[in-house]
């Protein structure tokens, strides 16, 4: 079924997309579209005035017209002016109401860990490893030397107690809704970019280095995480499922992963 | 050497090894336009396969076009000019290059394309038409060309020099056609080659290799140019009567020469990782093919992304002030009036300069900077888009007052005003952190600055070449033909860059092999990769136009006027085509700034005052 859905083109939800921005499905979804809505705004209202002007001169003073050439400039410089100086005091507006404060309220305020679902995802040529913590909140060691591609695609090291109870799935992302999730992005190769198009959220994931995002779902739902940097031949199709359930749905979810662990006694590989 | 004994050199001296400014203005012009089309084509073959994902690309189409085009040429120029039938070369040459393209299994085995060859297409479209295309045509070819003749200069200042320039750079651009045919074929890794990826997968080394030619080519030229314009000015020619296009020269000329050296580092640290065994970009714990890669540890892909970006953004300045310094020219002479606020103009361009050194690091906002870093950088942005509002708004309001004439250039110069608008416009959201994070690595991105670099800069370069061909050819371009080129251009240019910012706006991926076929959000705006398609189809269609228009203007036996356009600049006060050897008969003397037109004398209107007639204006 997962890779069924990973390598052939099966539709899971088409209701948030459109010709515009798809319909945002977390908190700070609203802000980020309204910064996209006032500059986009602003490059209307700049494009129709700049226009007008453009067109109105070009019939005024097309050749031909027996009128004489004018040398001084515009004699109102105040409409150029006044034009540039909204386009600076809009962008000072952006600036320092918006952008700022926003990116601070992104990178600063991130979630208390112990009340949100915590998550650490190792990318690779061309997939998402997804690794839940497990039952003790804690993430196993892992180490590079000890990668399989088969059986052990994020080197748990099983040696190390916390690694016991991890969970790992790949290219499928499950989170509870209505709770702020933290992900640490990682990669085992080259850069890939984690992108979720309805969450507003995108951070490149760059190897030798571990990036915490945030977020929080505000609706169930199901989406795919896209890869949006080049990564190598199957970029195109570096695709995941991603899904925001109810906490039941997910605490049940959760339980079939943890009864599916192998028991201490189990040789793992 | 006087004239006569300069043309009496060898044909090779003459022609190919040729000192002359002129000849190898036009050896770059006519070897950047061969890149451009080039690129073209490959971007043609790109766009097949998303719009019709995983179907038979109709190469051989492509072939039959060529070839006819090639024979067209033959056929036109005739046995008189053996020198224009000698320029089918590049269109059977593209030919060949598709044919070759489709008999390898590992880039179109049954006309089907591979994703590995579609990486390697978007890599090398991009090189070729920034590093190869758009930049050697900007800088060597109008540069080359224009500006010792404003200036009233007999040459460059070193003439060898601007000879090795010309040579590095084709050398160049033969290593990035040969790496196609290297096993692994070209590079695939994007034109921004990102690091550890470019580290590791095949065809970079070329490429890299490739890059240093064209960067050292780069650096020889800037040094030219900025000498050329501080020493060897005319008599008179005070810096502000420069015409603005040398402002613009002057100003490309210094960020070429500050921005390409981080490149170059970086490029050999890259060649390096690949040969050498070293680290540079590769941090430790990699993992290539299930194992841990041999040489890695204690390198940092970021740092490629600074080197590389440090030269990529005021790059874009390079694409783009010689296009503006273009417009001014064409939009003052076709007005009949000087331009409105010339000091303004300069003092934006030396801001912009500089600022275009600031601000590089926007391209990384989603690299996971902090809050300081992304305030700066965020800040500077937007800084920056005030002098191009500045250039935007006195290139408008220069119209107000004048005579306009719409004459073929003047046509392509007021498409780019509006054109390059849609691309300043649209970088504002990228140019903010927050609405970039939806945007970053979109379509939006590339909507954005192929409204840049198409309609802004190829546009302006149309309108270049329209008013100064009869200045290197003495014989006019036809009007018609012209005007055919220059509708189903702008027409094919906005049918393509147009939905890029929609699909960009659902959020579809850039470098998509399948142009998003795969992802949901992409499903409702992917019937507009159907329409860029077409698009480009038409933009290409129109291109055979101007192809036409320039070979049939050729074989015409009429010459045109010395000074179609009227013009008051220098280059318009020798001959045309300018002598061989010296350019200007009597070496002239500058007395007036550059855009004289309809100035009283005597109480009398004069339509154009050149700079070099001594007449005493009236207030």
């Amino acid at each position: 079924m997962e890779n069924e859905y990973l390598n052939g083109y099966h539709r899971m939800n088409t209701s948030d997309y459109g010709y515009w921005l798809p319909k945002g499905a977390s908190t700070f979804a609203p802000e980020i579209d309204t910064t996209l809505y006032l500059v986009h705004i602003l490059m209307v209202i700049m494009f129709v005035v700049w226009g007008i002007f453009f067109i109105m001169f070009l019939v005024q003073f097309r050749s031909g017209n027996e009128k004489k050439v004018v040398h001084s400039g515009y004699p109102k410089v105040i409409v150029p002016i006044s034009m540039i100086a909204f386009v600076v005091i809009f962008d000072m507006y952006m600036l320092f109401g918006h952008d700022i404060p926003f990116w601070n309220h992104l990178k600063k305020d991130f979630p208390d860990a112990e009340k949100s679902t915590v998550v650490r995802i190792v990318a690779q040529q061309f997939a998402w490893n997804v690794h839940y913590p497990g039952q003790d909140g804690k993430f196993g060691r892992s180490r590079p030397e000890l990668v399989d591609e088969k059986i052990n695609p994020i080197g748990l090291d099983f040696d190390d107690p916390y690694a016991k109870d991890d969970i790992t799935t790949v290219g499928q992302l499950r989170i509870p809704v209505e709770k702020p999730v933290i992900i640490h992005l990682t990669s085992k190769d080259v850069i890939h970019s984690f992108s979720l198009p309805v969450m507003r959220v995108k951070q490149d994931v760059i190897p030798g280095m571990s990036i915490p995002i945030w977020f929080e779902p505000t609706r169930t739902g199901n989406w795919q995480i896209a890869c949006a940097q080049l990564c190598g031949n199957s970029h195109y199709n570096m695709k995941g499922i991603f899904k925001v359930q109810n906490q039941e749905d997910f605490a049940a979810w959760m339980a079939i992963q943890e009864a599916e662990l192998p028991q201490d006694d189990e040789e793992v590989w | 050497m006087t004239n006569a004994e300069y043309s009496r050199q060898s044909f090779w001296r003459q022609y190919i090894f040729s000192v002359d400014h002129k000849v190898i203005g036009l050896q770059y012009g006519l070897t950047a336009l061969s890149f451009l089309l080039l690129g073209f084509m490959l971007m043609v073959l790109m766009r097949w396969q998303l719009a019709f994902p995983g179907e038979v690309i109709p190469w051989l189409t492509f072939v039959v076009i060529f070839i006819l085009l090639g024979l067209a040429i033959v056929f036109l120029a005739g046995k008189k000019r053996p020198y224009l039938a000698l320029n089918s070369l590049i269109f059977f040459g593209i030919a060949a290059l598709i044919w070759y393209f489709t008999t390898g299994e590992e880039r179109l085995p049954g006309g089907i394309m591979l994703p590995e060859f579609y990486n390697q297409l978007g890599t090398m479209h991009g090189t070729i038409m920034v590093f190869l295309g758009v930049v050697p045509l900007a800088v060597g070819a109008f540069g080359n060309y224009i500006l010792p003749l404003q200036i009233g200069a007999p040459d460059m200042a070193f003439p060898r020099m601007n000879m090795v320039s010309y040579w590095v750079y084709f050398i160049g651009g033969v290593l990035m056609i040969i790496s196609f045919f290297l096993p692994g074929g070209a590079a695939q890794s994007g034109w921004t080659s990102y690091s550890p990826l470019a580290d590791i997968n095949t065809g970079q080394t070329m490429w890299l290799v490739a890059m240093l030619f064209v960067i050292i080519s780069s650096l020889l030229g800037a040094i030219n140019f900025i000498v050329t314009t501080v020493q060897l000015r005319v008599e008179g020619m005070t810096w502000f009567r420069l015409p603005f296009f040398v402002w613009t020269q002057l100003i490309t000329a210094f960020l070429l020469l500050l921005a390409f050296p981080s490149l170059q580092i970086g490029a050999i640290m890259q060649l390096l990782d690949r040969v050498a065994g070293s680290s540079f970009f590769i941090p430790a714990g990699i993992i290539q093919g299930g194992k841990v890669l041999e040489y890695s540890g204690g390198g940092n892909p970021l740092l490629w992304q600074h080197l590389f970006w440090f030269l990529a953004h005021p790059e874009v300045y390079v694409l783009i002030l010689p296009a503006i310094g273009i417009i001014t020219e064409v939009v003052t002479n076709n007005t009949r009036k000087p331009l409105w606020g010339y000091p303004a103009m300069v003092y934006s361009l030396f801001f912009i300069g500089f600022m275009s050194f600031l601000v590089y690091a926007h391209h990384m906002f989603i690299t996971g900077m902090g809050t300081a870093v992304t305030t700066w950088f965020q800040t500077t942005t937007l800084i920056i888009s005030i002098p191009s509002i500045i250039f935007l708004a006195v290139i408008v309001f220069t119209l107000w007052g004048g005579s306009i004439r719409f004459t073929t250039p003047m046509l392509f110069a007021l498409a780019w005003v509006p054109m390059f608008g849609i691309g300043g416009l649209t970088g504002l959201p990228l140019g903010l952190a927050p609405p970039d994070i939806h945007l970053h690595d979109t379509y939006y991105v590339i909507g954005h600055f192929h409204y840049i670099v198409a309609p802004g800069s190829i546009i302006a370069f149309f309108a270049g070449i329209y008013y100064w061909f009869p200045k290197i050819c003495g014989k006019k371009l036809n009007d018609n033909l012209g005007k055919v080129h220059f509708w189903g251009t702008i027409i094919g240019m906005n049918l393509t860059f147009a939905p890029m910012l929609v699909q960009g706006m659902a959020g579809v991926s850039r470098r998509l092999y399948d142009g998003g076929l795969g992802y949901d959000h992409a499903q409702p705006v992917l019937f507009l990769n159907e329409w860029m398609t077409w698009g480009a189809w038409i933009i290409g269609i129109f291109q055979i136009f101007f192809i036409l228009n320039i070979v049939l203007t050729l074989r015409k036996k009429s010459r045109s006027e010395e000074n179609p356009w009227d013009a008051t600049t220098l280059e318009w006060a020798t001959t045309s085509p300018p002598i061989a050897h010296g350019n200007f008969i009597t070496e002239p003397f500058v007395y007036h700034g550059p855009y004289e037109y309809n100035v009283s004398v005597n109480g009398q209107n004069v339509p154009y005052l050149p700079q070099h007639k001594k007449m005493d204006i009236e207030d």
